[in-house]
């Protein structure tokens, strides 16, 4: 991975510059809802092998970056590339991972079901889903060490094993770029363990993963390129460049000092 | 109902009519009461990707919406030297105001902040006003005769003739051949619609399929189930059949099913009500299966959820007081292996807390299953099942205990809740797990927080 200026601090550049090298290259991307802006002139480029984490504070815009550049919300104007190319032109590069609450798990399909959908793609219209998509289901279910609950309704899961079994459907897509909104949102300990060994398990064999963040505490632990998100791009680069005190002051403005405040004072009636 | 048909009812004669319907016996009712099965099976389907879609209420949007469809058909076919009772025609212009219905929900949610339920509230209600105005006017155009047209409000099955059998059942075969090809497809779009759209499906056009089916089904039964009642015929049978199962595809033959058999047996009975409007009978069927599979439905049924939480309620009590019972006679004794002595029942009463009235059940319950007998002293004594449950029980607890201290960074003093949570559940392939996992090699180990001489009982119990 070669050494890149964080895009915030480099002036904006004609497309040609997003080199196909890069798995995802935003480029003056604005997206409003009702005409309130969401996101302001993006600007990012994540380079090929990050195990990228995008974080802000609430309202951001994180989840809206990543729908934007997987064309589920409109873009009021600007482009996303996907190894130099249109998202729609690259989908089986990319996996995503929404954000759990965002289906109904009391439906009626089992764990093994919805790993399955992962393999729709390349199964084509109208083919029943068949015994090799079985076995990558099961597969995929394994690595993510729920192998057992295959058969399981999905809403006799856990919601660990929920944000897993979201995991096994991604990796069925054996994808080059993963995008993941929040995976470790409301899971127990062990779940985001493994989440986590997962992440870096296909950071190691080369693959980008894109993952919406909420905790700073893992931050620095967890991933090795940050993009620091306040409705524009307020850092991006590598974590331990770009995590830092005065950055973290833009992207969250008083808030976070407000949360240190708090923080500061709990540990004080403690003592 | 009238006074002749409470006659027909008592007399044997009615039965003769009753069987004579549901098999079909005459042409007429033949054709009525498979009409409707049909029309009733076609709505199971489809009401059950509705119902997924979480798009239930925009079916009602859309029937209510044919109304003014059908006054303004009739108004246009008699202006064009009709009689405007031409059938396809009412429903070519039942179809399209029907789908302009859906458009502006579809539009009004897009546009303005309006929530769901608001923009199908009011379009269901104007358009509805506004078939029920036009119907009323259509009615006094001079020398063109409407009477019947209201009809298509609550429905008549008995103007049913052989084309529209014939049309309900091409719907039917479209509907299930259609879903079979794209069961797959559906399914993603209704599960999980943005993943769908990452996959590259085409979700608008799939939800245009769907809708179009819906839009069918709504028109053919238009005619049978009225208007009003069709979206009954949409939600009932998906809703019921989902209390049988969690399995998608036998829940679509299952609504399928429930669907045909509301048609059938409520065309059939309202051949004797013929008052009653046919529809109202049909979806009442219709509601009593439901109420059926609410009640029984062995997945997500009322009374199996009852029976499962009495059983385990039923369970944790049998542990509760026979794990006291042996807790106390280890405190008791000093020397083992442990004899099987009667305890008194104040001991047994000081000995954890019992909620009102719980201590008496739960002897009652030991007794009548043969875990527990009372002395003529008054004592309780374990039976010999009961003590070799008792020492089972107590010595799963402990070993679970024990995998929370040392596994979970539990603090003693809190294990003995956790366990006893957990330990209700302990299935014989856990409590093996849970050996090899503690590398426990011999059957007696101490209790891993300070209760006086308690240990881990061996698993046959000391005898």
């Amino acid at each position: 991975m070669s050494p890149l200026p964080s895009s915030a601090a480099r002036p904006s550049s004609p497309a040609s510059d997003h080199s196909p090298e890069f798995p995802l290259s935003v480029h003056d991307l604005t997206v409003a809802y009702h005409r309130k802006p969401v996101l302001w002139d993006l600007d990012l480029d994540i380079p090929k092998g990050s195990l990228a984490g995008i974080v802000g504070p609430n309202g951001a815009g994180k989840s809206t970056l990543l729908k934007a550049c997987l064309n589920l919300i409109p873009k009021t104007s600007g482009e996303v590339l996907i190894y130099g190319k249109p998202y729609e032109d690259q989908r089986d590069l990319v996996a995503y991972v929404p954000q759990r609450e965002s289906v109904d798990w009391d439906f009626p399909v089992s764990a093994l079901d919805v790993v399955a959908m992962g393999t729709y793609r390349k199964l084509g219209w109208f083919k029943r889903v068949g015994k090799k998509q079985k076995e990558q289901a099961r597969a995929a279910l394994e690595q993510v060490g729920i192998g057992h609950l295959a058969d399981r309704q999905i809403s006799q899961l856990s919601g660990g094993q929920q944000q897993r079994v979201f995991l096994a459907r991604a990796l069925v897509q054996d994808a080059e770029i993963y995008f993941m909104d929040e995976p470790f949102a409301a899971v127990d300990a062990a779940t985001e363990q493994a989440i986590i060994e997962l992440l870096q398990e296909l950071n190691s064999r080369g693959k980008t993963v894109l993952c919406v963040h909420h905790d700073l505490a893992t931050v620095s632990r967890y991933f090795d390129w940050l993009v620091l998100l306040n409705m524009r791009i307020v850092a991006s680069g590598p974590t331990k460049d770009t995590f830092t005190r005065e950055n973290l002051q833009k992207a969250y403005g008083g808030k976070l000092n407000l949360l240190e405040d708090a923080a500061h004072a709990l540990q004080n009636v403690g003592r | 109902m009238s006074v002749a048909d409470l006659h027909l009812i008592a007399s044997s004669e009615f039965f003769d009519t009753l069987i004579e319907t549901l098999f079909l016996e005459s042409y007429n009712t033949r054709l009525v009461v498979l009409g409707t099965a049909f029309l009733g099976a076609t709505a199971g389907i489809i009401g059950s990707f509705l119902l997924l879609r979480k798009q239930s209420l925009l079916g009602d949007a859309l029937s209510h919406a044919t109304l003014p469809g059908i006054g303004i058909a009739f108004a246009v076919m008699v202006a064009l030297g009709g009689s405007g009772r031409n059938l396809p025609g009412l429903l070519l212009g039942a179809t399209i105001t029907g789908l302009l219905g859906v458009l502006l929900v579809l539009a009004i949610r897009r546009t303005t902040r309006l929530k769901d339920d608001a923009a199908m509230g009011i379009v269901l209600s104007v358009f509805f006003g506004l078939g029920v105005a036009i119907l009323k006017m259509v009615q006094e155009i001079p020398g063109a005769s409407a009477a019947g047209l209201d009809s298509f409000i609550y429905g008549k099955p008995a103007s049913m003739i052989m084309s529209d059998l014939i049309i309900i059942g091409v719907t039917l075969l479209l509907t299930i051949v259609i879903c079979l090809i794209i069961l797959k497809e559906l399914t993603l779009l209704c599960f999980d619609d943005s993943f769908a759209s990452t996959q590259g499906y085409p979700t608008a056009f799939l939800d245009i399929i769907l809708m179009g089916l819906v839009t069918a089904v709504t028109v053919v039964g238009l005619q049978s189930v009225g208007l009003i009642l069709i979206i009954a015929l949409l939600i009932t049978p998906p809703t019921a059949a989902r209390f049988w199962t969690n399995d998608l595809r036998k829940m679509l033959w299952l609504s399928a099913f429930i669907g045909g058999l509301s048609g059938w047996l409520g065309a059939s009975f309202s051949a004797f009500f013929e008052d009653l409007p046919a529809g109202a009978i049909i979806v009442i069927t219709a509601g009593i299966i439901f109420l059926i599979s609410m009640i029984f439905g062995p997945t997500r049924g009322v009374l199996p959820r009852y029976l499962r939480q009495r059983q385990l309620k039923r369970k944790v009590g049998r542990q509760h007081i026979l794990r006291s019972v042996y807790e106390i006679m280890e405190a008791e004794q000093e020397s083992h292996p442990l004899k099987n002595l009667p305890i008194s029942l104040e001991r047994l009463r000081d000995h954890r807390v019992w909620s009102k009235g719980e201590l008496p059940r739960l002897i009652r319950q030991a007794r009548s299953e043969d875990h527990l007998e009372r002395q003529p002293s008054g004592e309780l004594r374990l039976s010999e099942s009961g003590f070799g449950e008792a020492s089972r029980i107590t010595r799963n607890h402990r070993l679970w205990e024990l995998y929370l201290i040392k596994h979970a960074d539990i603090a003693p003093s809190h294990v003995d809740r956790d366990a006893d949570m957990v330990e209700h559940i302990l299935g014989a392939e856990m409590v093996h797990q849970l050996e090899a996992e503690l590398e426990l090699q011999e059957h007696t180990l101490e209790s891993p927080h300070v209760i006086e001489n308690e240990s881990i009982p061996s698993p046959k119990g000391a005898t």
